[in-house]
């Protein structure tokens, strides 16, 4: 790897543009965290909330909060200061791309959350056509992925000015991680800017009347999937290439991680149908054929497990470690850069055997819609992810604004991730077993009428609300970390972590930079799972729906 | 490109297990015939209450099929029609269902039975009730703000 071109500290103005998108997704964080809380509070039954909002909008504000800005803005920053140590300061003209992806997203979040606020949008972020929020809430949205694009823009010229500067070499690791994760997330997202700016904007100005609901699900799928991969792979960036330098060892393979990131890159995208089992217009044989592709994300999946462990043990070995798993104890746990992040992996092993199950053919007929999903992606998103993020946090915030993360904040970081792990054990756990008992998700609470069966769930309920009071508390820890990070913190200069690859590993060959190459294979295998279960959706197609608004 | 030789075994072991997990799920869905509910049937959503079936919703019996009833379900906001029914034990059903409006769910709680509800679409599964009791059924896809009230009962009698 060329580490000539490592810049030593990211540049001060490529720092401000990264914590610009920063403080927007704290900010999220702290207003979809409380709407979780007062959902697992009012699903226990316990709870009511007052007469001027309503269940439906809360959940609304929580999944577009959190799974659309708080993530994208997260990691739009950290990409661009990846991009921004790793390839060399940002030209002036990156650096002002960026910021106008950054206004245009903030823009785009403001109108959508006036839309929810004010009751005229609650779809939930899934949109659910034929419910019809204000025209607002979509134009809002789309400005949210139009201005990750224009980020993703800045990044991608970062990188071919790279290439330019330094032909016949491989690029940085993490700059060419970011590329792909950026190269992903445009191709995923033309699914939900199609049924945006084609379907549902047209319709909710009353341009057309009817919408086709089939086709924008498939559409909205298309991307709701790869979205998941796109909210995993930072996370993953962190693992590969800069744990292994927190705990003093080294990137187990280079060329390894560049090919489970093209396999990520390949795999994720035409699986959208394993969303829509349960969907009655989609021929079985083509449902079962994205099974099969989803599942072929097991293999980056398990190369990524076995390169952490990998890093890990030789790390623990190279300290003098005896025994299988002596080298567990050699381990950094005092360190909250490495020892939250690791809570995340750990997660990241029930989370992933639930995902196998989400999307089995028939599997998923026991769990589908029930509240075992929200489990599931508890687990996954909100654990494995943001515990990772937030161990990012702890080292780049302070190295962004050239602070330090001092002992005391570094123990708060880690009880920050213990009670976040005991919070997740009890609201998680609930929900699959109470998903198992058949509990729906997406709902509010209800005895549906003293049945004796939704009685059962009860207890389960109380236990999430449990969860779900304990991990508010963790949020609102990881606030106070943030904000001393960004503005109290001694002033210093904190360490930004890259790994460095093992002396033993081999050269990476150039073929990873083709993207002709991996983006063809891409292209060939979306229309290959595509292009005839969508000409069937089109040539079938019952009339289409007229706009409802039952919220 | 060097794989070291331990990944190597790691990711044979993985990719066996994969294929045969697939090849479970592929033996049951394709030769026992266990395929999620995807009927390929349309309906216009607005003609609901008078297209047969749906125009007379609930249990009947039927001769000379793999199944000895039919269950049509209409959903409309936020209730189920039948809002109850009984179905005598043993017996093999296809449930067939539709929504007149927005998306719905259809599950029997607790059971495989489980289906999406899209306007312009039929949703069917067949299915045997061999355990007596009452089965709950709920709405499990987001329809609005009377979503969670939205149910429906089978009793299973002898």
């Amino acid at each position: 790897m060329n580490t000539k071109s490592i810049n030593p500290k990211v540049d001060r103005r490529d720092g401000k543009l990264a914590m610009a998108h920063f403080y927007v997704a704290f900010i999220a964080l702290a207003i979809g965290g409380l709407a979780g809380l007062l959902q697992t509070l009012v699903r226990s039954g316990k709870f009511e909330l007052p007469s001027w909002t309503g269940y439906y909008q809360i959940l609304t504000i929580h999944g577009v909060v959190l799974g659309l800005v708080l993530t994208t803005f997260f990691i739009m920053g950290f990409q661009l200061s990846l991009v921004s140590k790793t390839s060399g300061t940002l030209t002036n003209k990156q650096r002002k791309t960026g910021w106008i992806g950054f206004w245009t997203m903030t823009i785009g979040t403001v109108m959508a959350a006036i839309m929810i606020l004010t009751n005229q949008a609650s779809v939930l972020y899934t949109f659910y056509a034929p419910l019809q929020a204000h025209a607002l809430f979509y134009l809002g949205l789309t400005l949210v992925i139009v201005g990750s694009w224009i980020d993703g823009a800045a990044i991608i010229m970062a990188y071919s000015s790279w290439r330019k500067a330094n032909p016949g070499k491989p690029s940085p690791l993490l700059t060419f991680m970011s590329l792909v994760n950026t190269l992903m997330w445009i191709v995923a997202t033309i699914g939900v800017a199609a049924t945006v700016l084609f379907q549902l904007l047209p319709w909710s100005l009353g341009l057309v009347e009817r919408v086709d609901v089939l086709v924008s699900r498939t559409l909205f799928w298309y991307f709701g999937h790869p979205l998941v991969y796109f909210w995993l792979l930072p996370a993953y960036m962190a693992w590969y290439a800069i744990v292994p330098k927190i705990i003093g060892g080294k990137i187990f393979s280079d060329s390894l991680a560049r090919m489970s990131f093209i396999l990520f890159l390949l795999f994720s995208i035409p699986v959208g149908f394993h969303h829509q089992l349960m969907e009655p217009g989609i021929d079985p044989a083509w449902k079962f054929l994205q099974v099969i592709l989803t599942f072929l994300v097991v293999i980056p999946s398990l190369m990524t497990a076995f390169s952490l462990f990998a890093t890990f043990e030789m790390f623990g070995r190279s300290k003098g470690s005896t025994g299988l798993f002596g080298w567990v104890k050699k381990l950094p746990w005092g360190d909250a850069r490495f020892a939250v992040p690791f809570i995340g992996m750990l997660a990241f092993i029930p989370a992933g055997a639930g995902g196998l199950v989400n999307a089995s053919h028939q599997l998923n007929q026991v769990v589908h819609n029930t509240i075992w999903v929200t489990g599931h992606f508890h687990l996954t998103l909100a654990t494995s992810v943001v515990l990772t993020f937030f161990g990012i946090s702890y080292w780049l915030v302070p190295h962004l604004t050239g602070r330090v993360l001092t002992k005391a904040m570094n123990k708060l970081a880690i009880i920050q991730g213990i009670v976040w792990a005991i919070g997740m054990t009890f609201m998680s756990g609930a929900m699959h077993a109470a998903g198992l008992l058949g509990a729906p998700r997406r709902s509010s609470f209800s005895t549906y009428g003293g049945s004796e069966q939704a009685a059962e769930w009860i207890p389960y309920q109380v236990a999430q609300a449990v969860g779900g009071s304990i991990l508010f508390l963790g949020i609102i820890l990881m606030l106070y970390i943030f904000i001393n990070l960004a503005f109290f913190a001694p002033k210093g200069e904190e360490e930004f972590p890259v790994g460095e690859v093992a002396d033993q590993a081999e050269k990476t060959p150039m073929v990873f930079e083709n993207w002709k190459l991996w983006l063809g294979i891409t292209v060939l295998l979306i229309l290959f799972a595509y292009t005839i279960p969508f000409i069937d959706m089109i040539e079938n197609a019952p009339i289409g729906s007229k706009g409802y608004k039952f919220f | 490109m060097h794989i070291h030789k331990f990944e190597k075994i790691w990711l044979i072991f993985g990719i066996t297990t994969l294929i045969v997990f697939l090849s479970v799920i592929g033996v049951s869905a394709f030769y026992l015939g266990n395929q999620p509910p995807s009927c390929l049937a349309t309906i216009n959503p607005e003609k609901v209450d008078t297209t047969a079936p749906f125009d007379k919703p609930g249990l009947k019996k039927v001769e000379g099929k793999e199944w000895d009833y039919e269950l049509v379900f209409v959903a409309s906001a936020f209730a189920y029609n039948p809002g109850q029914v009984e179905v005598p034990l043993g017996a093999k059903v296809k449930v067939i269902a539709t929504t007149k409006d927005v998306i719905h769910g259809f599950q029997v709680a607790g059971t495989n039975i489980n289906m999406m509800l899209e306007p312009g679409y039929i949703s069917e599964f067949v299915t045997t009730f061999d355990k007596a009791g009452d089965y709950l059924i709920v709405c499990n896809e987001y329809c609005g703000v009377g979503h969670h009230m939205m149910s429906s009962k089978i009793e299973v009698v002898e």
